[in-house]
C-alpha cells in the first residue's frame, strides 16, 4: 500500500471528513484532500491527480453515486479506486454502487479496522 | 366560506338548513308511501350529513395556524440546535484527540501505543455524530411532510390555513431530473433495517 497516494475524501459533514482524515493519518496517509459534495470533489480531480477517493453517499448537490458515475465516465479518471463510506445501508444501494463501478462499500458507523482493510483491498488490485 | 374563516353559529346552522332540504328534495321526489326500510335510511342519511357537517366544523376551526406557524417550525428549530450542539461537542473531543495523538508522538513505546489505540475508538465513536445528524434530518423531513398535509386537509374544509382548497394530490412532485443518487439516497435505516456490513462484503463478492 502505497502511503504517498494522494487520497480525496468526499463528505458533507465537516465533523466526518475530519475523522476520516485523522483515520488516514494513523495509517500513514499525509496526502489528503477533502471536498464536500461530489461536484466539488469532481473540480478537484479533474485539476488533480489522485490516487483514491472516498466518498460519501447522500451530499447535495451531487451525490457520491453521481460523482462515481462521472469518475467511472472520464477517461483519465475511470481507474481510480474508488470507496463509498456512507450510511446508506440498503441492499438496492450497494447494488446500484456497484453496477456504476464502486471499488469498495463501507457502511457507517465504522470502524478503523474495516477503513484500513478496505483500503488495502483496493490498492492491491488498482 | 367565503372569506377563509371557520364556519361558526350561524354558517354551521346553514349547513344544517342545507342538508334538512336535501333530504326533504329526496323526500319530495319520491312517488307514494315511504316503506318502513326508505324511512329508515333517509334519516340515517340525513344523520351521517348533520355528523360530516359537525366534522368539517371541528377539523376548520383547529387551530391549525399554531401548528404551521409555530409547532413544526420550533421543533425543526430545536432539532437544527441538537445537530449543531452534538458538531460542536465532536469537534471538542476531536481537539482532544489530536492533542493526545500528539502527546504519544512524543512519548513513544508501548503507553503510545495504548493512547493511539485509545484515541480510534474515540474517532470511531465520534462517527455517530454524522448518524444522528442524518437521522435528525430525516425526523426534520417527516415534520414538514405532516405540516403541509395538515395544511391541506384543513384548506379543503375552508378553514384558516390561508391557503385555498387546491384538491391536488398530496404526493410530492416528481422532478424529472432527480438523478438515481438523488432518488436512492434514503439515509441512515433503523437497527436491523438496513444490510450488516458483513453482507455488503458478500453482496460485493457475489458480483467479483
Amino acid at each position: 500500500m502505497d502511503k504517498n497516494t494522494s487520497v480525496l475524501i468526499v463528505d458533507d459533514y465537516k465533523t466526518m471528513l475530519r475523522i476520516i482524515r485523522n483515520l488516514l493519518k494513523q495509517l500513514d496517509f499525509e496526502n489528503v484532500e477533502e471536498a464536500t459534495d461530489g461536484a466539488e470533489a469532481l473540480a478537484k480531480m479533474r485539476a488533480g491527480n489522485f490516487g483514491l477517493v472516498i466518498s460519501d453517499w447522500n451530499m447535495a448537490p451531487m451525490t457520491g453515486l453521481d460523482l462515481l458515475k462521472e469518475v467511472r465516465a472520464d477517461a483519465r479518471l475511470k481507474s481510480t479506486p474508488f470507496i463509498m463510506i456512507t450510511a446508506e445501508s440498503k441492499t438496492e444501494n450497494v447494488i446500484a454502487a456497484k453496477a456504476a463501478g464502486v471499488s469498495n462499500y463501507i457502511v457507517k458507523p465504522f470502524n478503523a479496522e474495516t477503513l484500513r482493510g478496505k483500503i488495502e483491498k483496493v490498492m492491491a488490485n488498482a | 366560506m367565503p372569506d377563509g374563516s371557520a364556519p361558526h353559529g350561524a354558517e354551521a346552522t346553514a349547513e344544517g338548513q342545507r342538508i334538512e332540504s336535501a333530504v326533504r328534495a329526496v323526500l319530495g321526489s319520491m312517488s307514494g308511501d315511504l316503506t318502513v326500510v326508505e324511512a329508515a335510511l333517509l334519516a340515517e342519511l340525513e344523520g351521517l350529513g348533520r355528523t360530516v357537517a359537525r366534522a368539517k366544523q371541528e377539523i376548520a376551526s383547529l387551530k391549525v395556524d399554531d401548528i404551521t406557524l409555530s409547532h413544526i417550525p420550533s421543533a425543526t428549530d430545536e432539532l437544527d440546535a441538537i445537530v449543531d450542539h452534538t458538531a460542536q461537542a465532536t469537534n471538542e473531543i476531536l481537539d482532544v484527540c489530536e492533542t493526545l495523538e500528539g502527546v504519544a508522538t512524543r512519548i513513544g513505546g508501548p503507553e503510545a501505543e495504548a493512547l493511539g489505540n485509545a484515541v480510534t475508538r474515540i474517532y470511531e465513536a465520534c462517527s455517530f455524530q454524522d448518524i444522528t445528524g442524518q437521522r435528525i434530518g430525516k425526523v426534520v423531513t417527516a415534520l414538514k411532510a405532516i405540516e403541509a398535509r395538515v395544511d391541506q386537509v384543513v384548506s379543503r374544509f375552508g378553514a384558516v390555513s390561508g391557503h385555498a382548497a387546491s384538491g391536488e394530490s398530496a404526493a410530492a412532485p416528481v422532478d424529472p431530473d432527480e438523478t438515481e443518487g438523488r432518488r436512492l439516497a434514503h439515509g441512515p435505516q433503523l437497527p436491523g433495517a438496513g444490510v450488516s456490513q458483513a453482507d455488503i462484503d458478500k453482496l460485493l463478492a457475489d458480483f467479483d
